[in-house]
């Protein structure tokens, strides 16, 4: 295996989908290369294909054609559960409905990837009331999802992406259910991880948060246009 | 890991609370049901197998055939008699037999009126047992041949609500209009037969009654070293002769005690098989209500279920998650089904205790029962978490995040 700073390349991807017997092509022959330590957004309107390139992406889904390389490693070629071991390992999830689990407090959800990863439960609370620290929300650790607002979710999100420690933050429109106030605080965030060395890929249709990263892909109808 | 996979499990059920508790009814009914059947046919059969005890394995019981409604029978040959009593003494391998009467009697005691079994019987009668058990006499004292007109009433005369002024030692009862004097009271037996009747000498009871020569039943005490059912066998051979009666015709049953023993236990197992059967068919659909349920909860949960693949759960990890949840729903369902079935037990050995007086129906708790029934409702419920299970595990992370 080459040594190099490639922590995400996607060579000659495509994505169909079938709908009524039709192929759509979500994703379109792209080429892409993030380096480790790259802040970059990736923008375009609603059905150019974001969504189903951030699967990919963060391996939840398989190209129908090309190859998807997660720190030099095809995804092609691993199964369900290697998969979900390098989606543990690698890579943590922000998503625009923020995702938590509703039965569980603030804690518990940033607990629960360090479960799935076997951290035993003294060091994964330490951690887990740490991140929630970092994130302003000591105050919030034992209460329910519900009980939070939409930013205190998103940042209880955040931390929850942080659990095992990943490489890359790949999130998912992470400022779409949020006040102009609450989308700087949030972008703002994802500088300062940007800073301590995180891989951040950010996909979003809001100029404004895209600002924030050092480089821009636009995506129309599947391809990168610029 | 597991642990932590019980407390997600545990809290997915209390988020849905009405609908977990009316997925374990379908368990607990069941559950219940099985439990407090066992439990009431374990009592049962442990009475049963007391009373034969007191009974002893070595008797030998004849008896005129039992032809239509008790009482019906008028036919002189469906009487035993003195005659065939020493018919069976002379059985080889007959250590001892003798014959007791029972008849039915109006009784009369400080002018209240009650309609009882009249037991009359000979000293011999008690030298047939070894242990009388709660047959003693536990107040005054037993009837001798030299008693004429004197009484020993069962427990519930003294004790029980036969007479609103129970009996006492020296009351006189009147049986068929002849007065007797109580001299004795006897130990609480459990059946209501033997705790309503009074015993009189046999001798007075045919005088009072008329009866001129009948036994009603004849009970045999077979010698050691026999074989019960060889002497059985020998005793119907020899009857049969001098009753002049065909094969298979007999007017009269001999049966050992193992035999009866026997019948009751085929009888009751039959009776207890039916009842589980039925109470297994309502875990049946228990487990199907937990199914159900656990379906539901997966379409619920599928962008949950998403994420959880996404912050990096395996399948098995869903798979597992899942079946913890609805083995916990059978596990919960069982353990109230337990309390449930066992408190249904004990109320029934209580009002069968204040109406029939009688501890016939006496729960006995096994935790054998107890620990079975539990597992059992684990199991349900994790088997019909199965292919939910798999549905969920199955999930394509991809898919599942964009359901909405």
């Amino acid at each position: 295996m080459v040594k190099n700073n490639e922590i995400i390349k996607l060579r000659k991807v495509c994505k169909y989908y079938y709908l009524g017997g039709e192929a759509i092509k979500a994703v379109d022959n792209i080429n892409l290369i993030i380096h480790k330590g790259d802040f970059v957004a990736i923008v375009g309107p609603s059905g150019s294909g974001k969504s189903t390139m951030m699967n990919l992406v963060g391996a939840l889904d398989l190209p129908t054609e090309g190859d998807v390389f997660l720190d030099n490693i095809n995804i092609k070629l691993l199964n369900e559960s290697e998969l979900a071991l390098l989606r543990r390992k690698k890579i943590g999830f922000v998503f625009q409905t923020f995702n938590l689990i509703p039965t569980l407090t603030a804690v518990e959800n940033v607990m629960l990837p360090m479960i799935f990863n076997g951290v035993d439960s003294e060091e994964r609370k330490e951690r887990a009331e740490i991140l929630l620290k970092n994130m302003g929300l000591e105050h919030r650790l034992n209460h329910l999802p519900n009980e939070l607002s939409g930013g205190e979710r998103q940042r209880v999100s955040i931390a929850r992406a942080l659990a095992n420690d990943p490489e890359v933050i790949l999130a998912d429109e992470p400022t779409g259910n949020l006040d102009s106030k609450r989308k700087q605080e949030i972008a703002e965030m994802f500088e300062e991880l940007s800073k301590r060395g995180k891989t951040i890929i950010l996909v979003t249709h809001d100029l404004e948060v895209a600002k924030h990263a050092k480089k821009k892909y636009q995506l129309k109808d599947g391809r990168i246009v610029k | 890991m597991l642990k932590d996979f019980f407390f997600l499990g545990l809290n997915n059920l209390k988020r849905r609370k009405v609908r977990s508790w009316l997925t374990m009814i379908g368990i607990f009914i069941g559950i219940a049901a099985v439990v407090g059947l066992i439990s009431l046919g374990q009592g049962l059969q442990d009475y049963i197998n007391e009373q034969f005890e007191i009974l002893g394995g070595d008797k030998i019981i004849i008896e005129p055939k039992n032809i239509g409604p008790p009482g019906s029978a008028t036919s002189k040959n469906l009487i035993l008699t003195s005659k065939d009593l020493e018919v069976v003494r002379d059985v080889k391998g007959v250590s001892k037999a003798e014959g007791i009467i029972m008849k039915s009697g109006v009784v009369t005691l400080k002018d209240e009126i009650n309609v009882v079994f009249t037991l009359g019987m000979d000293e011999g009668y008690f030298e047939l047992f070894e242990n009388l058990g709660n047959f003693e006499v536990i107040e005054g004292k037993e009837l001798t041949d030299n008693d004429k007109y004197k009484v020993v009433v069962g427990y519930n005369h003294a004790h029980g609500d036969i007479w609103d002024k129970p009996a006492q030692l020296r009351d006189t009862i009147t049986v068929e209009d002849v007065d007797f004097k109580v001299i004795g009271i006897r130990g609480k037996i459990g059946n209501p037969f033997d705790d309503n009747a009074i015993s009189i000498p046999k001798e007075t009871l045919k005088e009072i009654l008329n009866i001129e020569d009948e036994e009603s039943q004849i009970i045999v005490k077979t010698e050691k070293g026999f074989d019960p059912e060889t002497v059985a066998k020998d005793i119907e051979r020899r009857l049969r002769a001098s009753r002049n009666e065909k094969e298979d015709q007999e007017t009269f049953d001999v049966t050992t005690s193992e035999q009866l023993l026997e019948t009751f236990q085929n009888i009751f197992m039959v009776v207890q098989g039916v009842l589980v059967g039925i109470a297994a068919i309502s875990l049946l659909v228990g487990g199907i209500g937990i199914m159900n349920t656990m379906y539901t909860s997966v379409l619920e949960r599928t962008k949950e279920i998403g994420t959880m693949k996404a912050i990096g759960a395996k399948n098995s990890h869903i798979l597992t998650l899942f079946l913890i949840e609805s083995g916990l729903l059978g596990l919960m369902g069982g353990i109230i089904g337990v309390i449930l079935g066992i408190s249904l037990a004990k109320a029934a050995e209580y009002v069968a205790g204040i109406y029939i007086g009688s501890p016939l129906l006496h729960a006995s708790l096994n935790p054998l029962i107890i620990i079975g029934a539990l597992a059992f409702s684990f199991i349900i419920g994790t088997l019909s978490g199965v292919l939910p299970a798999m549905q969920a595990a199955r999930l394509r992370p991809a898919d599942a995040l964009r359901y909405e």
